[in-house]
C-alpha cells in the first residue's frame, strides 16, 4: 500500500490518531523547551553538523582507526556488506557459542536487516528487551518509531497483551503495575541468555571502543550477564574523539525525548575475562547513499526521532504508514537508496514544510532531500499521466497567451458548471473543501482596465 | 509617488491572478500608498512550483527562463506569497545563458512583508484594523524566507508581519496553541495525500476556533485558499484576508 491508503486507513479512527498526534506533539514540546534551556544549541548542532560531515568526508580513514584500536582492546571486529552478511555472521557466532536464546537492545539496525525473523528460522530465540520493542514483538510488529517504538498503542491495548503474554490482571492498566510485569518477564530472559546483542549509538575511532543508549539499562543488564557480546554498528556511527560525544550525548537525548541525558550511556572497551566482544560494522547500502552528492549528509542521522515527532504527516499517519524500517521524514530520505521503487511514494509525504530539517541535531537538510528525491522518483517511477499534465503546465506557463486562454476557461467553467460537476468523485480537491467562488474578471483584466 | 523611487515589478502568483483578484488590487494599492512606482508586467505566467514540487522541476527551464526575462528590467520584484518568492530564489533551474540575470533576480525579489520591513525599512504603518487577527505562518515564508523566528530553533522570538499589524489601532493578535505548524495544503499535496491535508486544516482551524480568531490571515494565498475551502465547506464562521487586504484596508 502506499502512504496516502495507509494514511488514509490511519485517519478513520480519528480519536486515536488526534490523541497519536497529540502524544507525539508533547514529546516535540519538551524538546522545544529543554533545547532552549541551553544557551549555546544552535552551536551545538552546527558543531555536531560539523564533525559529522567531516567524518563522511574520511569515513575510510576513520573506520580502519576504528578497528585498529578495537582490535588492540581485544575485540573482535567483522565487517559486513549487506543485511544477508550481518545476520550470516550473527548466526555464525551464535552457533559456535551453541546459544539458541539472545537478548538484543535496541538496534535500528538490526531491525533494517531483519534479523530477528532470520535468527528464528534458524531456531534461536530473540527476545528484544526494550519495554516498548518486547510490546511490539509480541504483537508480531516492527516499531512504529525508532525511538518509541510502541507509540502507536494504549495503555489498554497492552494491558490487554499483557493479560494475555504475561498473565496480568484484567483490566488492570496502571503503567508501574505493567512495567513490572515486564520486568520479571524479562529478568529471566536475561539469566537465560548466553549473548546477548546491541545496536551502537556512537563508535569512537580513537579509542577503538563504542557507546550504547539505552533509557531502560536493558543492554547493560544483557551484556553483562551474557558470555558473548554482539554489537550491530552502522559504518556511519563513528566519532574520531572521545571528547565529541559531549556534544552528540547532549544533543542526542534532548532531541529524543527531551531529556537532558540519556539515563545510561554505557561505554564498551575490552571484553571482561574470560568473554568475547565482537563488533559487525555494516554497510547495507550506506557508501551507496555516500557516493550520491545530493542525499550524502543523511547519513549524518544519530536516530533521535525528533523529525518524527516534529511532522505532522508523522503525527497524524503512524510510522506503519510509511512501511519503512526508519519511518518519518528521516526514513523518507533514507528508504528511496535502498529501495526507489518500494518507497516512491515516501518522498511525497511531505508538504516540505521544512521543521524536520530545523528540529535536526545534526542539520540534515531533510525537506530539501526530500523535494530531490521527487524528481529522481519521476525520472522513473512517474505516472504517465502525471507526467503529462505537468508537460502541458510548463507549456501553458512559458507562454503568457496559452495562459490567458486557459484561466480564463478555468474561471468561466468555474462560474457555469453546475456544483454537482465540480464537486464530483473525481475532483480530489472538492470533496472536503470548497473551491473559492470565482471572480469575474483576473487581476490581469482588472489591471489593464485600471491601470495600463 | 516619489520621483525617485525604485521601479517594483508586481509578480502576482497565477491562483491569485486567477482566483483572487483582490489581494493583487491589494498588494498594488499598499505598494503605491508606501511610496513606491509599481509595475505589473503583463507577460508574467507562474513561477512553475507545481511542476517542480510535483518532481518535475527538469520540465520547468522554460517557465524559469521567461520569468528571467520578464522581470529583468526592474530594480524589485515584489510578490505577495512567500511559497513563490522562495522557489524563484531556491528552486529555479540554472538558465543556461541567463545565469546574471538570474543571481540577480534571486537578490532582488522579495515577499511583500519583507519588501516593507527590510528594504523600505518601514517599522511602523498608521493605521485601524479593530479586529481579532489570528495569523497563520506560512511555511515557505517562515521557515524558507525567515520571515519570522520558527518555534524549533533556540533564536530571538521576531514576526515580521507581526510587527506590522500589531501596530494598527484596534487590532487584537490571537495566540495559538501550535504558533507554526504547517496547514496541509502543501501544493500537490493537497490532493495526493488528501485526508491527511484535510485532517491538518482542520487542526488548524480548530486551534483559530479555539482561540477565538475573527479574521484568518496570512502571507500566502495558497495555505488560506486551503484553510477558506475546509472552513466554507464545514460552515465555521471565520473570515479570511490576505496580510495585503488588511494593511490596504487600514491604511485608508
Amino acid at each position: 500500500m502506499t502512504h496516502p491508503e495507509n494514511a488514509t486507513e490511519f485517519l478513520k479512527d480519528s480519536q486515536k490518531s488526534k490523541w497519536h498526534d497529540e502524544t507525539l506533539w508533547f514529546v516535540r514540546d519538551k524538546r522545544d523547551k529543554v533545547s532552549k534551556g541551553i544557551p549555546e544549541w544552535e552551536q551545538l548542532r552546527e558543531l555536531a553538523s560539523g564533525i559529522k560531515d567531516y567524518v563522511l568526508a574520511n569515513l575510510a580513514d576513520y573506520l580502519e582507526e576504528f578497528e585498529r584500536n578495537a582490535i588492540k582492546n581485544g575485540i573482535i571486529v567483522h565487517w559486513a556488506a549487506d543485511s544477508e552478511e550481518h545476520n550470516r555472521l550473527v548466526l555464525e557466532i551464535l552457533q559456535q557459542q551453541n546459544c539458541k536464546a539472545v537478548v538484543k537492545s535496541k538496534s535500528i539496525l538490526t531491525e533494517e536487516c531483519h534479523l530477528n525473523p532470520y535468527l528464528e528460522k534458524h531456531g534461536v530465540e530473540v527476545v528484544d528487551t526494550d519495554l516498548g520493542e518486547r510490546i511490539v514483538q509480541f504483537l508480531n510488529q516492527p516499531p512504529s518509531h525508532i525511538v518509541l517504538p510502541a507509540i502507536h498503542l494504549k495503555k489498554r491495548e497492552i494491558s490487554e497483551l499483557f493479560h494475555e503474554k504475561l498473565h496480568t490482571e484484567k483490566g488492570n492498566e496502571d503503567p508501574a503495575y505493567l512495567t513490572q510485569a515486564a520486568r520479571i518477564h524479562l529478568r529471566e530472559k536475561f539469566f537465560g541468555a548466553k549473548v546477548a546483542i546491541t545496536g551502537v549509538n556512537f563508535g569512537i575511532a580513537e579509542t577503538g571502543e563504542f557507546v550504547v543508549c539505552t533509557n531502560e539499562g536493558n543492554a547493560d543488564m544483557g551484556v553483562h550477564l551474557a558470555q558473548v557480546h554482539i554489537a550491530c554498528m552502522g559504518i556511519e556511527k563513528i566519532l574520531p574523539r572521545r571528547k565529541d560525544l559531549g556534544v552528540f550525548l547532549r544533543l542526542l537525548a534532548r532531541s529524543a525525548t527531551g531529556q537532558p541525558i540519556t539515563n545510561y550511556n554505557s561505554h564498551f572497551r575490552n571484553p571482561s575475562p574470560g568473554k568475547e566482544i565482537h563488533i559487525i560494522l555494516v554497510d547495507n547500502g550506506r557508501t551507496a547513499q555516500l557516493a550520491r552528492e545530493k542525499f550524502r549528509n543523511s547519513l549524518k542521522c544519530i536516530r533521535c526521532g525528533a523529525c518524527m515527532n516534529t511532522c505532522p504527516i508523522y503525527r497524524r499517519s503512524g510510522g506503519f504508514s510509511y512501511n519503512s524500517t526508519v519511518p518519518g521524514p528521516i526514513g523518507s530520505i533514507l528508504s528511496p537508496g535502498l529501495d526507489l521503487k518500494k518507497h516512491s511514494s515516501l518522498p511525497f509525504a511531505s508538504t516540505l514544510c521544512g521543521s524536520c530539517t530545523d528540529v535536526c541535531p545534526v542539520k540534515i537538510n531533510i525537506h530539501e532531500q526530500l523535494y530531490e528525491w521527487r524528481q529522481e522518483v519521476t525520472k522513473t517511477h512517474g505516472e504517465f499521466a502525471k507526467g503529462l499534465s505537468m508537460k502541458l503546465a510548463n507549456g501553458i506557463f512559458k507562454s503568457p497567451l496559452a495562459y490567458k486562454i486557459s484561466g480564463s476557461m478555468m474561471r468561466n467553467a468555474l462560474k457555469s458548471l453546475p456544483n454537482s460537476l465540480i464537486y464530483h468523485p473525481l475532483n480530489i480537491w472538492g470533496k472536503n473543501r470548497n473551491l473559492p467562488d470565482p471572480p469575474k474578471e483576473s487581476f490581469q483584466q482588472w489591471y489593464q482596465k485600471n491601470r495600463s | 509617488m516619489k520621483a525617485n523611487s525604485p521601479s517594483v515589478a508586481l509578480f502576482i502568483p497565477c491562483y491569485v491572478d486567477q482566483f483572487y483578484p483582490q489581494v493583487g488590487i491589494a498588494t498594488l494599492e499598499l505598494l503605491e500608498k508606501l511610496g513606491c512606482q509599481v509595475t505589473y508586467p503583463l507577460g508574467q505566467t507562474c513561477c512553475g512550483q507545481p511542476l517542480a514540487n510535483a518532481g518535475y522541476a527538469r520540465d520547468t527551464v522554460g517557465t524559469a527562463s521567461h520569468f528571467i526575462e520578464t522581470f529583468n528590467d526592474y530594480d524589485y520584484v515584489v510578490c505577495p506569497s512567500g511559497s513563490c518568492t522562495l522557489h524563484v530564489k531556491e528552486h529555479f533551474p540554472a538558465i543556461a545563458g541567463l545565469e546574471k540575470e538570474q543571481k540577480a533576480l534571486e537578490h532582488k525579489i522579495y515577499e511583500l512583508i519583507e519588501f516593507i520591513t527590510d528594504v523600505l525599512k518601514i517599522e511602523k504603518l498608521e493605521g485601524k484594523f479593530p479586529h481579532r487577527v489570528g495569523f497563520h505562518s506560512s511555511c515557505h515564508g517562515q521557515r524558507g524566507l525567515h520571515l519570522s523566528s520558527g518555534s524549533e530553533l533556540n533564536q530571538p522570538p521576531y514576526n515580521k508581519a507581526r510587527k506590522l499589524l500589531e501596530n494598527l489601532e484596534g487590532l487584537e493578535w490571537v495566540e495559538l496553541s501550535r504558533t507554526d505548524e504547517c496547514c496541509g495544503f502543501g501544493g500537490t499535496f493537497a490532493v495526493t495525500e488528501e485526508a491527511l491535508s484535510i485532517q491538518m486544516g482542520k487542526d488548524r482551524l480548530a486551534d483559530h476556533q479555539q482561540h477565538k480568531t475573527e479574521i484568518l490571515t496570512g502571507g500566502d494565498m495558497s495555505c488560506i485558499m486551503h484553510l477558506q475551502g475546509i472552513a466554507t465547506r464545514s460552515k465555521q464562521e471565520l473570515k479570511f484576508l490576505h496580510l495585503a487586504e488588511i494593511l490596504n484596508k487600514a491604511l485608508l
